[in-house]
């Protein structure tokens, strides 16, 4: 008798731990837009519309729980096969609802944010556009999501990015870059995220940070700063030695111009999990291991 | 002859639009998918995102073609369309300087600003570049001025979002999807507004319309027939305004359909403004609203920008009429 009345309780309290456990899912997070969101129960069906974040997600190990992603997250391997419905100004508000989605990513800047809410989805805007907002991202999507790999990933990252730091000789230290993103010419400054892990890798940016994260550069600009290295994406980059006052630069005449492939530039100027292989692609260029391609 | 063309022309219309909301209804990101309301996420997608979206594209249109219909009578120009007092490029200008403030504070892009921010700017800056043309121009009595000061108010703005885009580059890929135009967002608050927009716009416009009859027969021929050109030009301005600002603010800069829409008509009656008008706005609906169909449903489940569409489309067809009827 005593002792089916101690089983009772004992019942009793593992149903209790249970639904404790339940309800410590109930996770209230503020976006990167201040707006405040709460998820009952860890998502399980995640539409993500910016590559950083898909890339993030699948680097916590909830790939296999990303139901649709951008036009142009292509990374890891396992996401080329989901539907892709758009991007941040073309989402496809219709297939994004049809997918039934319990959490969708986006960027603050995206489009169709308030369509997309407006029809009842829950959208966490994330706007990782620098090495310390990557952090708090991988944080805040640790918590949203309901895993527990963030610490880890960051700890793995950190490592990485260290190793890459100390991987220039001290003669190469210092080596003055200039980073193109765009042929505008638009160029990656010091306080740009590509900025970051130049500082970080040891090499020296041309473009202080004081122009804001992506100037635009009158060309001239480039031919005084007369950097060492240049680098630069395959596709957008035409014959540099045809620009004017190019032909001069010390970069193009020592041969130093780095061409990354798509799937290289794609590395560099996401801030996600990859960051620490872009910081060794930068190394890898500085010592002259990075083809010049056609110049 | 005339009155029949109009009314035939009335009756194609509307026959047109309710079997291209039908269509809207049945084609979808994946295109023709005609949903049964099975479940509930399909019901859904047909009221909650195909339905407005119809309906908006539509009103859209409208809109634009009521505002170029009455440009062209207020101006006595077949070259004039909706954006011609700056209210484009004021727009694009309004959008730039709100993207950018978004970059400044992310916090802007939450609740109340979250959903008329974009569009709210874009209507501000529309209007405040009429505003700025029409004190350029000192008031409306100069017909001429006024197309001066809205070309060159046209001009300056657009430098100035040029400018803003210059010097914040993260802007330029959100600018210039606004550009574009894309009907792709409209929800039933969006529908509601433009409704109401064109409901009011389209009576004063339709009230004016004896006005600008006379007005066609040249400025002291109306001054002779008792036309108060002074209040009935401001008027007509603000109702010009009103109809782009609105359709501007939900769409961005669609292309063409405000120039092309009453040409349109011309071609197939020739009907005083009180025909005109609402014949126009009802064949811009329908030209946005085929467009949007094409663009939903051409590359599916791509989408087009439906502003390059209705460039391309409306572009094509001006050229043929202008062939045929040797202009």
């Amino acid at each position: 008798m005593a002792e089916r009345v101690w089983r009772g309780w004992a019942m009793r309290l593992v149903l209790l731990a249970l639904t404790g456990a339940g309800a410590s899912h109930a996770v209230t997070l503020t976006d990167d837009r201040g707006a405040r969101l709460t998820l009952t129960a860890p998502p399980q069906r995640i539409v993500s519309l910016l590559p950083s974040l898909t890339e993030t997600v699948c680097a916590l190990g909830a790939c296999e729980r990303l139901v649709a992603v951008d036009t142009h997250s292509n990374w890891p391997q396992a996401v080329r096969a989901l539907p892709a419905v758009g991007g941040m100004d073309d989402a496809q508000v219709e297939s994004i609802l049809a997918l039934r989605p319990d959490l969708v990513l986006a960027a603050t800047s995206t489009r169709a944010l308030a369509r997309l809410e407006s029809l009842g989805l829950k959208v966490l805007a994330l706007e990782p556009r620098t090495l310390e907002d990557f952090r708090r991202v991988v944080g805040q999507l640790d918590r949203a999501l309901g895993t527990s790999g963030g610490p880890a990933l960051l700890q793995g990252v950190d490592a990485e990015l260290a190793a890459a730091a100390t991987a220039l000789t001290s003669a190469q230290r210092g080596t003055r870059v200039y980073f193109e993103v765009s042929s505008a010419p638009y160029a990656a400054s010091e306080t740009s995220f590509i900025g970051q892990l130049l500082a970080r890798v040891g090499a020296a940016n041309v473009v202080p940070g004081a122009l804001g994260p992506f100037p635009k550069l009158n060309p001239e600009f480039i031919v005084r700063a007369d950097p060492q290295v240049v680098m630069i994406s395959d596709r957008t980059s035409g014959d540099l030695s045809a620009r004017p006052g190019w032909s001069g630069l010390r970069a193009l005449r020592e041969g130093r111009v780095c061409r990354f492939t798509p799937a290289q530039s794609d590395v560099l100027v996401r801030p996600g999990p990859r960051m620490a292989e872009g910081a060794r692609l930068m190394v890898a260029c500085i010592q002259g291991r990075i083809p010049a391609g056609r110049s | 002859m005339s009155a029949r063309g109009t009314v035939t022309a009335a009756l194609a219309l509307t026959v047109a639009s309710l079997l291209l909301v039908m269509l809207g209804l049945c084609v979808g990101s994946a295109g023709w998918e005609p949903l049964t309301f099975a479940h509930e996420s399909a019901s859904a997608i047909v009221w909650e995102i195909r339905l407005p979206r119809t309906l908006g594209a539509w009103l859209a249109g409208a809109l634009l073609a009521l505002a170029g219909a009455v440009a062209q009578g207020l101006f006595r120009n077949p070259l004039a369309d909706p954006y011609l007092l700056g209210s484009a490029t004021g727009a694009s200008l309004g959008v730039a300087v709100f993207l950018v403030g978004l970059g400044l504070w992310p916090g802007l892009a939450v609740g109340w600003a979250l959903r008329w921010g974009m569009t709210g700017a874009a209507f501000v800056g529309a209007m405040g570049a009429v505003l700025i043309t029409v004190a350029l121009a000192r008031g409306v009595q100069h017909t001429l001025r006024l197309l001066l000061a809205g070309v060159i108010v046209g001009m300056v703005l657009g430098a100035l979002a040029a400018l803003v885009m210059f010097h914040v580059p993260e802007v330029m890929r959100a600018l210039q999807s606004f550009m574009l135009g894309t009907t792709a967002f409209i929800g039933w608050e969006a529908v509601h507004l433009m409704a109401l927009g064109l409901a009011l716009t389209g009576l004063v416009a339709w009230g004016l319309g004896r006005n600008l009859d006379a007005l066609s027969l040249g400025e002291s021929t109306a001054a002779s027939l008792g036309v108060a050109l002074g209040p009935v030009r401001m008027a007509l301005v603000v109702t010009l305004a009103l109809a782009t600002g609105i359709a501007v603010a939900q769409v961005g800069l669609i292309a063409f359909i405000g120039l092309v829409a009453p040409h349109l008509v011309r071609s197939f009656a020739r009907p005083t403004h009180r025909g005109l008008l609402p014949l126009s706005a009802a064949t811009g609906g329908v030209l946005l609203l085929s467009a949007d169909v094409i663009a939903r449903w051409a590359l599916a489940p791509q989408e087009l920008p439906v502003g390059a569409l209705t460039a391309v489309l409306g572009g094509g067809y001006l050229l043929w009429l202008m062939h045929r009827r040797s202009w």
